[in-house]
């Protein structure tokens, strides 16, 4: 939908061509892609004047102008910054000077607090602690049940005390109730609240004063718009915000609003959330935030996503395998496999740097259901004949179409295409044999 | 049979937006207003327009466009007064919402076929609060509503809209969580067609539009109450926050290509949030806001109407009235 920075970068310098020296007014167009791109992404405008004006001065300072490359010069100055900005370090959380460690949860509604409750609940037990979620929303129709539900879903305490009470006492008895059990840490999960809600306001105030907790982290969406800043200063004023949980970052929002907050409040950013399910909580790295925002792909997330799939003995033996020539249907179906488990394609596509911009430029279609159709027809062969595709015949290949309820002519393809597959890897283990590269491959190495 | 117009255009001013906005007006938003309390309309007055568009989240573009507009219209025109420029402005963003307005199809109420409401969305814009909200405004005028708890993910997402039903004494079809959502509002329309029911509102789990699966599901939700009422959804409703930035743009589009969505809901207006994605909705894809959600209780429900909107929001109290 939105233009990335680079693919605009690149455009505006691309568009003066090879004329030679760029002007400072060339160098100020390019500030103005900076800024769109941040406003689109939405950074808030404030933020946006400031780091585009520290951005042109760098630029020009360190001859972007003479650069052979300016877009590139440009965009690593742009990241650079935006990185500093976010805070190079990761942000840990608090520990207190004696236990028990008490986490308090503040927002808007529909940041999701409660279900980051549950992540993080899980996410600290994982690192051996015994902790306790406490069920201080009495506002919200079965904010209560919904945090039983997910202590039931995955086996963790709750501390509630049902709606009829009042959040300062629930919190406070809960601590109370966490010591005698040896359970730490707390985490208290709030309702959610506007932050111009005078009285909800002071009740958080109140519930910090009672039970003076060790982290008070403020769950941001990462979809937020302008005001995302204006609603983290005011809570950061009420409560002295300790760290940042950006939410929902599994959709495709660039999350300026965090950059934003951190910009303009301090607060560091401690947790980004990436799923709905209750271990989809991840730290926070600010050069893949930067990347986002700058629609730059995330390899990082890439490569980490397809290293969960698989281990380095699998990719080891299927290295080994390629370079012999010996790589099956088998393998192929269990790595097309693989690489499914990690997401959409198309949304993998993005990750790779220039491929999102290239895919939104042809407005390719990479469609999930091509996967479907090649996995029927590799599951209706015989193991024997995943491992000999060469010596499946006509009649097989009829009985594999009709398994398949694919066409006969689909089925040719794919084994047209798998056996032009195996002989390009026997060329690569060839000449990995002999110690050269191939030439002509189908992609430009880097 | 039709039976009634389902949505009377109302012609006295509508107290209940206004109300609902009075909060959200209190901020920075009178200042475009202040704007033009000036004598003269120089380049300093256009950049901070531009600048207060993009701050309700209007986005560059759009508010490219409309600071562009303007500026050729004042010269066109030769207009010197700058409380002449504020009311071009003020006209060409109600313009620019009734584009989208006028798109917004008249739907009729039919005896014996139930008017089927779908409501989406991405997580936590507040869709069930909606849904409540929509089944008390639908009550107002005598007709009976049926809710269908279609989101089965969450936890106690079901719980939750129970209450709602049991408060605003509306029956909820519910499965248990964890159930197939088609089963769901499969028996929820079955359930409506047999009980003659008026309106029938469709909860869904809320789903951020990059989950291929989660949009497919959407699409076979769809189709479960088109199999079953050939004209159903009536409407097709998409619930956007309206502290949403530019990633309203995005979910607007996706969630219409999914199940062709019929009409807006803008939500938390009573926050500060100005709603600004719609401007840039209401352009880029022509979808109408329907209604405004200003508020937790199920009566902080209202009617959209483009005017109200940006005379509340964008130029204070006292203006269009």
């Amino acid at each position: 939908m939105f233009e990335t920075l680079s693919d605009r970068l690149n455009e505006t310098f691309g568009k003066l061509g090879r004329k030679g020296r760029l002007t400072e007014k060339d160098v100020d167009d390019a500030m103005r892609d900076v800024r769109r791109a941040l406003l689109e992404a939405d950074v808030n405008f404030k933020v946006v004047k400031d780091f585009v004006a520290s951005v042109k001065e760098r630029a020009l300072g360190q001859d972007v102008m003479q650069s052979l490359t300016p877009a590139q010069t440009a965009i690593g100055i742009v990241n650079e910054e935006l990185i500093r900005i976010l805070g190079a370090e990761r942000a840990p959380l608090n520990t207190p000077d004696r236990p028990p460690q008490i986490i308090m949860m503040a927002g808007l509604n529909g940041a999701g607090k409660t279900t980051h409750t549950g992540k993080l609940a899980l996410h600290l037990r994982k690192q051996g602690r015994n902790p306790l979620m406490v069920a201080a929303d009495v506002y919200r129709p079965a904010a209560v049940n919904q945090l039983q539900a997910l202590g039931r879903q995955i086996d963790m305490a709750v501390y509630e005390e049902g709606t009829g009470k009042d959040p300062v006492d629930i919190a406070r008895n809960a601590v109370r109730f966490a010591q005698e059990r040896g359970y730490n840490p707390i985490i208290i999960d709030t309702a959610g609240r506007l932050q111009i809600d005078e009285r909800l306001m002071q009740e958080l105030v109140d519930i910090k004063q009672a039970v003076d907790p060790t982290e008070i982290l403020l769950v941001a969406d990462a979809m937020t718009g302008q005001e995302a800043v204006g609603v983290a200063e005011e809570f950061h004023a009420k409560l002295d915000v300790t760290g940042l949980v950006l939410t929902k970052m599994d959709g495709d929002a660039r999350g300026g609003a965090a950059l934003s907050i951190r910009a303009v409040t301090g607060i560091p950013i401690k947790f980004i959330g990436t799923g709905e399910k209750l271990d989809a909580l991840e730290p926070f790295y600010p050069d893949r935030l930067a990347g986002r925002i700058l629609g730059m792909g995330d390899v990082l997330s890439l490569i980490e996503r397809a290293q969960e799939q698989t281990t380095e003995e699998d990719a080891e033996r299927l290295q080994s395998k390629m370079m012999k020539g010996q790589f099956d249907l088998e393998d192929f179906l269990s790595q097309m496999q693989k690489v499914k488990s990690m997401g959409p394609l198309n949304q993998l596509l993005e990750m790779i740097p220039g491929v999102g911009s290239q895919l939104r430029q042809a407005k390719a279609e990479i469609s999930d259901d091509d996967y479907k159709k090649i996995e029927a027809i590799i599951q209706s062969m015989t193991p024997w004949e995943r491992r000999h595709p060469e010596k499946i015949n006509n009649p097989r290949r009829r009985r594999i179409a009709r398994g398949s309820g694919r066409d006969r002519q689909e089925v040719n393809q794919l084994l047209a295409q798998f056996k032009d597959m195996q002989k390009m890897m026997g060329q690569f283990g060839q000449m990995a044999k002999k110690g050269k590269m191939p030439k002509n491959l189908p992609f430009n190495l880097p | 049979m039709i039976l009634k117009r389902m949505f009377r255009r109302r012609q006295e001013p509508d107290v209940k937006m206004e109300q609902g906005l009075e909060k959200t007006r209190k901020g920075v938003f009178r200042e475009i207003t202040r704007l033009f309390d000036r004598a003269e309309l120089d380049d300093e007055l256009f950049e901070d327009l531009e600048m207060l568009l993009i701050q309700a989240d209007v986005g560059w573009d759009v508010s490219q466009r409309l600071v562009v507009e303007l500026r050729d219209r004042i010269e066109e025109d030769h207009i010197v007064n700058p409380a002449d420029a504020r009311e071009i402005l003020r006209l060409e963003m109600i313009k620019l919402l009734e584009l989208a307005t006028q798109n917004r199809k008249i739907k009729l109420l039919q005896r014996g076929v139930p008017f089927v409401i779908l409501v989406t969305g991405v997580n936590g814009t507040g869709k069930t609060t909606s849904i409540a909200k929509l089944a008390a405004y639908h009550k107002q005028f005598g007709r009976s509503v049926l809710i269908a708890a279609g989101d089965t993910f969450r936890a106690a997402a079901i719980d939750q809209i129970k209450v709602w039903g049991e408060r605003l004494n509306v029956p909820v079809i519910a499965h248990q969580q964890g159930a197939d959502p088609g089963a769901v509002v499969f028996d929820a329309v079955q359930s409506a067609r047999q009980r003659g029911i008026d309106v029938l509102i469709v909860d869904t789990a809320g789903r951020l539009q990059t989950k291929h699966n989660l949009m497919a599901e959407l699409q076979k939700l769809r189709r479960i109450i088109e199999k079953q009422i050939p004209e159903a959804p009536q409407e097709s409703l998409l619930v956007i926050d309206a502290t949403t930035g530019q990633n309203g743009l995005v979910q607007a589009a996706e969630f219409t290509k999914a199940v062709e969505i019929t009409d807006l809901m803008i939500t938390k207006l009573d926050s500060t949030a100005k709603g600004g994605i719609a401007f840039s909705v209401a352009r880029e894809i022509g979808t109408p806001i329907a209604y405004i959600g200003t508020g937790e209780k199920a009566t902080d429900l209202a009617e959209f109407n483009p005017e109200t909107y940006v005379d509340s929001l964008f130029f204070g109290e006292g203006e269009g009235f």
